[in-house]
């Protein structure tokens, strides 16, 4: 099952011009710099942005074939807009109800205690929206698109808005939708962090156009793409919780490349489990260190080298098979005399564990 | 002292003119104002001018070009007698049309304005949560346009009992039919009877300052909770 949507669109100075094939399912991050049509694209999807010339497809409905379609309040979809955007006149309650009540009974897969449940809204039923604060509101946005049971959910920069002590209070819930809801997301962001944190896929957009797309872990290390080039270039991990040692409070989380320790984490076994691994935090040595600190060691190959400014290096390594980024030095990498497929140990100073 | 039979006719003439004027104008003017407000259409400003004409023109011009048209030999006016009526000069009818004309101003641009004011985004929203466009008008636009409503309704009945040069010109002076309090106020003052005149004087002068008075009260607490 996917999404396909191909969109073109002039406007003054700015033209879309997309040809998208996603997977639906999953959050799938829209990302890329502001004015890039991020926002556009999304509005096309939901039907808000005409475009005479499109195609829309997500899984076994059409929602666009050129001229014809469907208009936006008949496609089972949620959007959360920038800005939280509830109704005024509204309390808490009859907001989440307002799209509710224009769902069919038997399409309603979500009820409302869940959506309430899920973004802990249940205290603030009764207020106005002008009683709540910026986090409050688009929890309760987000929970009133959920409420509709939508077959896609579209947010727009849902955080943006925000303060950074608001984002870390919603995050959470953003998080926990990805893992209790079945819904296809699709994200626009042009934050790094929320990418890492949430995505599952990534689609790289610039100047209205679509530059890349792919898997996340994958899309973060190729070294062709502006992310894997940046100073805070960084390489996603699927790994699963596999064991805890009480004594040392520490968890040990399994990947295809060996095995992690991190600082212990109150995790079922067998969770599945985000790690990022900044490239900068990423060492190489030749033979296994045994004298050092540093517990996150793997056997590696090197696959591909570029350079990142004038002084330094990014090596994308292959663990296992799983790629990590490192960041070293021209001169190191020219003392290590490093060379695609290359066996090497990659040493990670620090790892952050996401979800 | 107290108001002759006249003047009771005269408040009752003026009270239904100002009611079925204020209720014509909300009925037509909501979807005019709504179109107004979202229309994108280039040529649009010429439509807006020409509403705004009252606000500019002496009632007697606008009071003059409705008399021709309202009268036997105009265009409504002998429509109206070719299905059987009467002329519309010099009727309680031809003051409704006239009413409507001269009070639209009043009634439309702070719809237009509150309607404007809404902006786009709830709309989008309502439909992404599965609201047609009839719907979204009815369940999101007229409440959060509500303040506009109450103005323009306050406005257009004041502005309507306040009416007189287009009154004189199509409505003449008949008691009981087309006779309405401003024209009997000034012929109380031609009759040198001030008493009468300040009673009635007094009175439209309170009403329409306590009509004002809930407009502005309610769209202050409005702005209030908006924010």
């Amino acid at each position: 099952m996917s999404i396909q949507a191909r969109f073109q669109l002039h406007r003054g100075d700015f033209s879309l011009d997309v040809d998208l094939h996603i997977p639906s399912r999953g959050i799938t991050a829209l990302f890329g710099p502001s004015g890039c049509g991020k926002t556009t694209l999304l509005r096309a999807i939901a039907g808000l942005e005409r475009c005479p010339d499109g195609f829309l497809q997500v899984d076994d409905m059409q929602w666009q074939q050129g001229k014809t379609l469907v208009p936006p309040h008949q496609r089972p979809l949620g959007y959360v807009f920038q800005e939280a955007s509830l109704f005024p006149h509204l309390n808490v309650r009859r907001n989440l109800e307002y799209g509710l009540k224009r769902v069919a009974v038997t399409k309603r897969k979500i009820s409302l205690d869940r959506a309430i449940e899920l973004l802990g809204i249940a205290p603030l039923l009764a207020r106005k929206p002008h009683k709540l604060s910026g986090g409050e509101r688009q929890r309760v946005a987000i929970a009133r698109a959920l409420a509709v049971s939508p077959r896609l959910l579209l947010m727009d920069e849902p955080l943006a808005a925000l303060d950074v002590t608001r984002k870390q209070e919603i995050l959470p819930y953003l998080e926990s939708l990805h893992r209790e809801l079945d819904i296809p997301v699709i994200y626009v962001s042009h934050s790094p962090d929320e990418v890492a944190r949430l995505a599952d896929h990534l689609v790289l957009m610039e100047a209205g156009r679509v530059s890349a797309s792919g898997p996340i872990s994958e899309m973060l290390t190729r070294l062709d793409l502006p992310l894997a080039q940046g100073s805070d270039a960084e390489a996603l991990i699927e790994a699963t919780v596999a064991e805890h040692d009480e004594a040392y409070q520490l968890t040990y989380l399994d990947f295809p490349g060996g095995r992690f320790t991190v600082a212990h984490k109150d995790l079922p076994m067998g969770t599945k489990v985000r790690l990022r691994i900044i490239a900068r935090d990423v060492s190489i040595t030749l033979e296994r260190q045994s004298n050092t600190s540093i517990l996150n060691i793997f056997p590696a190959t090197v696959d591909e080298i570029v350079p990142a400014g004038s002084a330094q290096v990014t090596v994308r390594l292959l663990a296992g098979g799983v790629p990590i980024l490192s960041r070293i030095t021209r001169k190191s990498a020219a003392l290590l005399d490093l060379v695609p497929g290359k066996p090497v140990y990659a040493q990670a100073k620090s790892v952050a564990l996401l979800a | 002292m107290s108001l002759g039979e006249a003047d009771i006719a005269a408040l009752f003439v003026t009270l239904k003119l100002a009611g079925l004027t204020t209720l014509i104008l909300l009925l037509l003017g909501t979807p005019l104002a709504w179109w107004l407000a979202r229309s994108k259409w280039r040529y649009k400003f010429l439509l807006e001018a020409l509403i705004a004409l009252p606000l500019v023109l002496p009632p007697t011009v606008l009071g003059f070009y409705l008399l021709i048209t309202l009268g036997p030999n105009g265009p409504l006016g002998s429509l109206s007698q070719a299905l059987g009526g009467p002329s519309l000069a010099f009727t309680f009818t031809g003051l409704v049309i006239g009413s409507v004309f001269y009070s639209m101003p009043f009634v439309i641009q702070p719809l237009q304005n509150a309607f404007a004011a809404i902006g786009n985004r709830p709309l989008e929203v309502a439909a992404t949560l599965g609201a047609s466009p009839l719907d979204r008008f009815f369940t999101i636009a007229v409440p959060l346009a509500r303040s506009g409503f109450l103005t323009a309704a306050v406005l257009g009945f004041a502005h309507t009992i306040g009416e007189f040069g287009v009154v004189l010109m199509i409505g003449g002076n008949i008691p009981g039919e087309t006779q309405v309090l401003s024209i009997a106020i000034y012929d109380h003052v031609e009759a040198l009877e001030y008493g009468q005149a300040h009673l009635l004087s007094g009175g439209l002068l309170l009403l329409s300052f306590l009509m004002l008075i809930l407009v502005y009260a309610v769209n202050r607490r409005f702005f209030l909770v908006q924010r």
